[in-house]
C-alpha cells in the first residue's frame, strides 16, 4: 500500500470515530503531534506538584493536609499514566523526562506562577484543575486509544481535585474580611493564567486544524476557553468573589459571556520562560532526578543480583 | 544510572471475586516486587482492586495487526454460529 493511500484509510479510521492503537500504522505527523501534546500534559501533572506540595506542611488542619497530599499523590499517578501513554509512540520514557529537563518540551505555563498564599491552594484546586478537567474532559474522547484510556482515569480522579479547592474557598469567603481579602487576591492573580491555560487563540493556534481534523482535539482553544469562562461565572457569584475583568458580561445574543482579550505578551513571556518560577521549576524537577539516582541505582542493583541469585 | 534498564510491566487488576483480571496499564520497575508495590500506587489508590498481575511487556507475544483480517477470518465467515442463525417458529418457547 502506498503511503497516500494508507494515510486515506487512516482518515477514513478516524472519521468513523475507530481508535487508534500503539501498533496500526499512522503518519509520522499525527505521532509527533501526539508525543509533544501527552507528554507536555504529563509533565504538567508533574510539575504541578511543586507549587502544591509547598503547601503540605503548611496545611492550616490535618483534613486539609491529607486531601492536598491525596491530590498531589494524584497528579504523580496521572504523570506516569500520561508518560505509559507517551511510551506506547515508541518514544522512551527516560528521554522524554530529559527533554523537559533540557527545556526542549514544556509544560502548562500555570505552574510557573507562585502559590503564595493558602487561599492559592483552593483557587487552584478550583480554577487551574477547573480548567484542566473543561480540557481533559473533551480528550477522553480523542481519537488516540491510550491517550483516551489515560483520559478517562484522571476525570475519574480529578473531579475530587476541584471540589476540595471549591470547599476550600467557601470557607475562606465565609470566614473573616481578612480570610475573604485573602481568596479575592488569589482570585484576582489566577483568573487570567487560567484562561491562558487554554492555549493561544485559535488564529493563532499552529496545530489546531490538523489535530482537529485527526480528533485529536474535538474542540478548539477559544471554545473551551469560552466553555470555562461561562461556567465559573456562577460558581465565583456563589463564592462572593469578583472576577477581575470589567468587561466580563452575559451576551444574550452568543449566548455566552464575553470577557477582555487576554494580554499575550504575558502568555508568550511565560512559555518563553520568562514567568515567574520558570527556572525554579526546572530547577526542581532536575534536581529530584538527580538526588534520586542513587535509589533507581540501588534498586537496578539489587533486581540484578537477586535474578543472578535465582539462575544460580 | 538510566531507568531504560528496568523492564515494562503491564498491570492486570482483579477489581473483585468473580470477576477477571484486566488490563488496566503498564508501568517501569526493576523487579517483579516493586513493579506490584508501583502498581498499588498507581492503579490502585481508589481501592480498584484486590489482586494484582504484573507480566513483563516483553514475554507477551500478540497477533500482527496487519495480519488480523486474514488471521480473524474464519471466524467472521461462520455466521451460523450464532443463534441468531436459525429461525425458530414464532411458538417455540423456551429455546
Amino acid at each position: 500500500m502506498t503511503q497516500a493511500e494508507q494515510e486515506i484509510r487512516f482518515q477514513e479510521k478516524i472519521d468513523r470515530e475507530i481508535k487508534i492503537e500503539p501498533n496500526d500504522w499512522m503518519p509520522d505527523e499525527y505521532r509527533q503531534t501526539l508525543v509533544r501534546q501527552i507528554s507536555q500534559h504529563a509533565h504538567s501533572e508533574i510539575v504541578g506538584m511543586l507549587p502544591e506540595g509547598n503547601w503540605i506542611t503548611r496545611a492550616p488542619n490535618l483534613r486539609r493536609k491529607a486531601v492536598l497530599l491525596a491530590k498531589v499523590q494524584d497528579e504523580a499517578g496521572h504523570g506516569l499514566y500520561l508518560y505509559s501513554a507517551v511510551e506506547t509512540l515508541g518514544t522512551s520514557r527516560e528521554q522524554t523526562i530529559d527533554d523537559l529537563h533540557t527545556g526542549k518540551a514544556k509544560y502548562s505555563s500555570i505552574f510557573n506562577y507562585p502559590a503564595l498564599t493558602w487561599a492559592d491552594i483552593g483557587t487552584i484546586g478550583w480554577l487551574v484543575d477547573g480548567a484542566a478537567i473543561m480540557n481533559q474532559v473533551a480528550l477522553c474522547r480523542t481519537s488516540y486509544g491510550p491517550y483516551a484510556r489515560a483520559m478517562v482515569k484522571i476525570c475519574k480522579e480529578e473531579s475530587f481535585h476541584q471540589r476540595q479547592g471549591y470547599e476550600s474557598l467557601i470557607k475562606l469567603c465565609n470566614g473573616t474580611p481578612q480570610q475573604k481579602a485573602m481568596a479575592q487576591d488569589a482570585m484576582n492573580r489566577f483568573w487570567w493564567p487560567a484562561l491562558m491555560m487554554f492555549g493561544p487563540s485559535d488564529a493563532e493556534s499552529t496545530h489546531s486544524d490538523q489535530s482537529i481534523k485527526w480528533k485529536i482535539k474535538r474542540f478548539t482553544n477559544d471554545e473551551l476557553r469560552q466553555s470555562f469562562v461561562d461556567a465559573t461565572v456562577a460558581q465565583a457569584e456563589i463564592l462572593g468573589l469578583t472576577i477581575p475583568d470589567p468587561n466580563l458580561k452575559w451576551n444574550e445574543a452568543r449566548g455566552h459571556y464575553d470577557f477582555s482579550e487576554i494580554n499575550w505578551d504575558e502568555f508568550w513571556q511565560v512559555v518563553k520562560g520568562n514567568g515567574p518560577c520558570n527556572k525554579e521549576r526546572l530547577a526542581a524537577r532536575v534536581k529530584a532526578k538527580e538526588e534520586g539516582a542513587w535509589v533507581r541505582d540501588a534498586a537496578t542493583a539489587f533486581a540484578k543480583k537477586r535474578a543472578m541469585k535465582k539462575s544460580a | 544510572m538510566s531507568t531504560n534498564e528496568w523492564p515494562l510491566w503491564e498491570v492486570f487488576i482483579r477489581s473483585k471475586q468473580g470477576l477477571n483480571h484486566k488490563h488496566v496499564g503498564s508501568l517501569r520497575a526493576p523487579d517483579a516486587t516493586l513493579a506490584l508495590e508501583n502498581a498499588r500506587d498507581v492503579y490502585t489508590r481508589r481501592s480498584e482492586g484486590i489482586s494484582i498481575w504484573v507480566v513483563e511487556s516483553a514475554q507477551i507475544h500478540a497477533t500482527d495487526i496487519d495480519e488480523a483480517a486474514s488471521f480473524f477470518e474464519p471466524s467472521d465467515t461462520k455466521i451460523y454460529r450464532h443463534p441468531t442463525f436459525y429461525e425458530v417458529p414464532d411458538g417455540v418457547k423456551h429455546m
